[in-house]
C-alpha cells in the first residue's frame, strides 16, 4: 500500500484565504484541486508538501464566460465541464476533441484545468491546445494579480511561473471569428498519455491563413509551440502543399526523447503528420474558408 | 482531524489523518468493503464510488477532502431490499467473473444510465474506459449494463 507521507491539511474558504495560506506555508505548501497528478506524487515521494490547501470549495474559480473578446476559464473548472462546455465548443471545437482523449470520464469528473496547467507535464494535452491557441493564464498572490503568455508561462516540464503564494486563477482564451479548429493525438491505449498530440486553429481570409496557432505535447516542443510553422503558414494560401511544408517546419521545432513510448523518430512522424491533419481539419472547418 | 459525511443517506463522523486516502476511510474505517482497493495509481477503476453523486476514483481523493459530501458506495445501490437494475443486470448477464473489478463498474454504469438512460454501445464502452476488468469480460458488462437500461426500475424516469 502506498501512502504518502504525514501532511496537514486546510480547506480554502476563498481566493484570499488559500492565498493567505499558501504565503504562510510559503514551499511546504501546495494546492490541492482535482489532485489526480498530486497525489500519486505524493505516494511515490515526488511531492512532498507538509500542508495542502483544497481549493475544491472555490465557486468563484468555476466559471466558463465571455468577457469582452475571450473566454475565461476558472482554474476550478473540471476536464468534463471543458468537454461539455457550449461556449468553448462554439468558439473553438478543438477543446471537445482534446477533452474527449484526457484521461477517462471518471478522471475527468475530477480533474482540473488549472490543476492541467501548473502540473506542466510535457505529455498533458490541454497546455498544448492552450498553446496553440495562445491564451494567457492569471496567476493572483497577496499583492494582486499578473497575466501571463501561456508560451511565457513554462520554464520546463513541471516548472510554471506559479511561484510560492501564488495561485493559478484562469485561463483566457482569445475568440477569433471564423477560426476552424482541431486536436489530434495518437495514444497507445485508451486514456493513456499521447506518444504525440498536436491542437491547431487556423483564420482563414480572403482565401489566405489570416492566422493560425499550432500546439504539440509530448514531442518535446518549447512552450508546446512550433512558432516557426505558423510563421510560415500565415499569409499563405492555405493549399496542401503549405500545409504539409508547415508540418515539415513544426516537426523540425520538436525535440522528443525516445521512451517507453516510442523512439524519438516515430515521434517526430507523428508531430509532422498529426500537425498535417489539424491544419486541414481546422482550415476545412475555419469559416472564412 | 475529524472528517463528517453522508455515506449512503447515513452522516458517519471519524477520525482520520489528513493523509488517509477515501478509498482506505470508506474500506478500513467505516467498514464498508464494497469499494474494492486495486491500483493504488488511478488507473483501474475498481476503487470508484460517488462523491456528491458524480464517480470518483476514491484511492486519489483524500478523505478529508470529502467532508462534508455525500457519498455513495456499492451498498447504497439496493433501496428496500430491492437491487438497482443494474446489479440485477450484472447477474442476469454473467456481467461478472471474480467480482474484483464489478463494484466500481456497477457505480460507473449506474451514473452512464442517471445520465443517458439509452447509451449506445460505444458510449458504455467510453464510459467505463477508465477501469480495467481483469478477467476481460468486458462484453458481459457492456451487456449487463445495457440490460438496466432496458429494464429501468418503476420509480426511475423513462426517458
Amino acid at each position: 500500500m502506498q501512502t504518502p507521507a504525514p501532511v496537514d491539511y486546510v480547506r480554502a474558504t476563498s481566493v484570499e484565504d488559500a492565498l493567505a495560506q499558501l504565503q504562510k506555508h510559503g514551499e511546504e505548501a501546495r494546492v490541492v484541486a482535482g489532485g489526480h497528478s498530486l497525489i500519486p506524487m505524493m505516494r511515490l515521494r515526488l511531492a512532498r508538501p507538509e500542508m495542502l490547501v483544497d481549493i475544491n470549495d472555490l465557486d468563484e474559480l468555476k466559471h466558463i464566460k465571455i468577457e469582452g473578446n475571450e473566454i475565461v476559464i476558472g482554474a476550478m473548472v473540471r476536464h468534463r465541464e471543458v468537454l461539455d462546455s457550449p461556449i468553448l465548443f462554439e468558439h473553438y471545437p478543438a477543446f471537445r476533441e482534446c477533452e474527449k482523449v484526457i484521461a477517462d470520464p471518471v478522471v475527468r469528473n475530477r480533474g482540473t484545468v488549472g490543476g492541467s496547467f501548473c502540473q506542466a507535464d510535457p505529455a498533458e494535452d490541454l497546455s498544448a491546445l492552450g498553446s496553440a491557441l495562445r491564451g494567457t493564464v492569471v496567476i493572483r498572490n497577496a499583492e494582486g494579480s499578473r497575466t501571463v503568455p501561456m508560451r511565457d508561462f513554462h520554464y520546463g516540464p513541471y516548472t510554471t511561473q506559479v511561484a510560492d503564494g501564488e495561485l493559478l486563477t484562469e485561463v483566457r482564451i482569445p475568440i477569433r471569428p471564423g477560426a476552424g479548429s482541431a486536436y489530434e493525438k495518437v495514444e497507445r491505449r485508451a486514456g493513456d498519455w499521447a506518444v504525440a498530440s498536436v491542437g491547431a486553429f487556423v483564420v482563414v481570409k480572403n482565401g489566405v491563413v489570416d492566422d493560425c496557432g499550432i500546439g504539440l505535447a509530448a514531442v518535446g516542443a518549447q512552450h508546446y509551440s512550433a512558432p516557426g510553422a505558423e510563421a510560415f503558414l500565415i499569409g499563405k494560401a492555405p493549399t496542401e502543399e503549405n500545409l504539409l511544408q508547415a508540418a515539415t517546419i513544426a516537426a523540425d521545432e520538436c525535440d522528443p526523447a525516445s521512451d517507453q513510448r516510442g523512439p524519438a523518430d516515430y515521434k517526430k512522424h507523428l508531430a509532422k503528420e498529426l500537425t498535417l491533419r489539424a491544419l486541414r481539419r481546422s482550415v476545412q472547418s475555419s469559416k472564412g474558408a | 482531524m475529524q472528517v463528517t459525511m453522508t455515506i449512503n443517506g447515513e452522516s458517519v463522523t471519524k477520525e482520520c489523518e489528513p493523509r488517509t486516502l477515501l478509498v482506505h476511510f470508506i474500506r478500513e474505517d467505516v467498514g464498508l468493503r464494497g469499494t474494492h482497493w486495486g491500483c493504488d495509481t488511478s488507473n483501474c477503476g475498481t476503487c470508484v464510488l460517488w462523491v456528491d453523486g458524480e464517480p470518483v476514483k476514491s484511492c486519489t481523493m483524500f478523505a478529508a477532502m470529502a467532508d462534508g459530501r455525500e457519498i455513495t458506495t456499492v451498498e447504497g445501490l439496493e433501496k428496500n431490499g430491492q437491487l438497482d437494475p443494474i446489479q440485477q443486470g450484472f447477474i442476469e448477464c454473467h456481467g461478472l467473473q471474480c467480482g474484483f473489478c464489478t463494484p466500481g463498474m456497477m457505480m460507473t454504469g449506474r451514473w452512464i444510465l442517471d445520465n443517458n438512460p439509452h447509451p449506445s454501445e460505444e458510449e458504455i464502452r467510453e464510459g467505463i474506459s477508465g477501469q480495467l476488468c481483469r478477467c476481460t469480460g468486458y462484453k458481459n458488462i457492456v451487456s449487463a449494463i445495457q440490460w438496466a437500461a432496458d429494464h429501468p426500475a418503476e420509480n426511475e424516469v423513462k426517458a
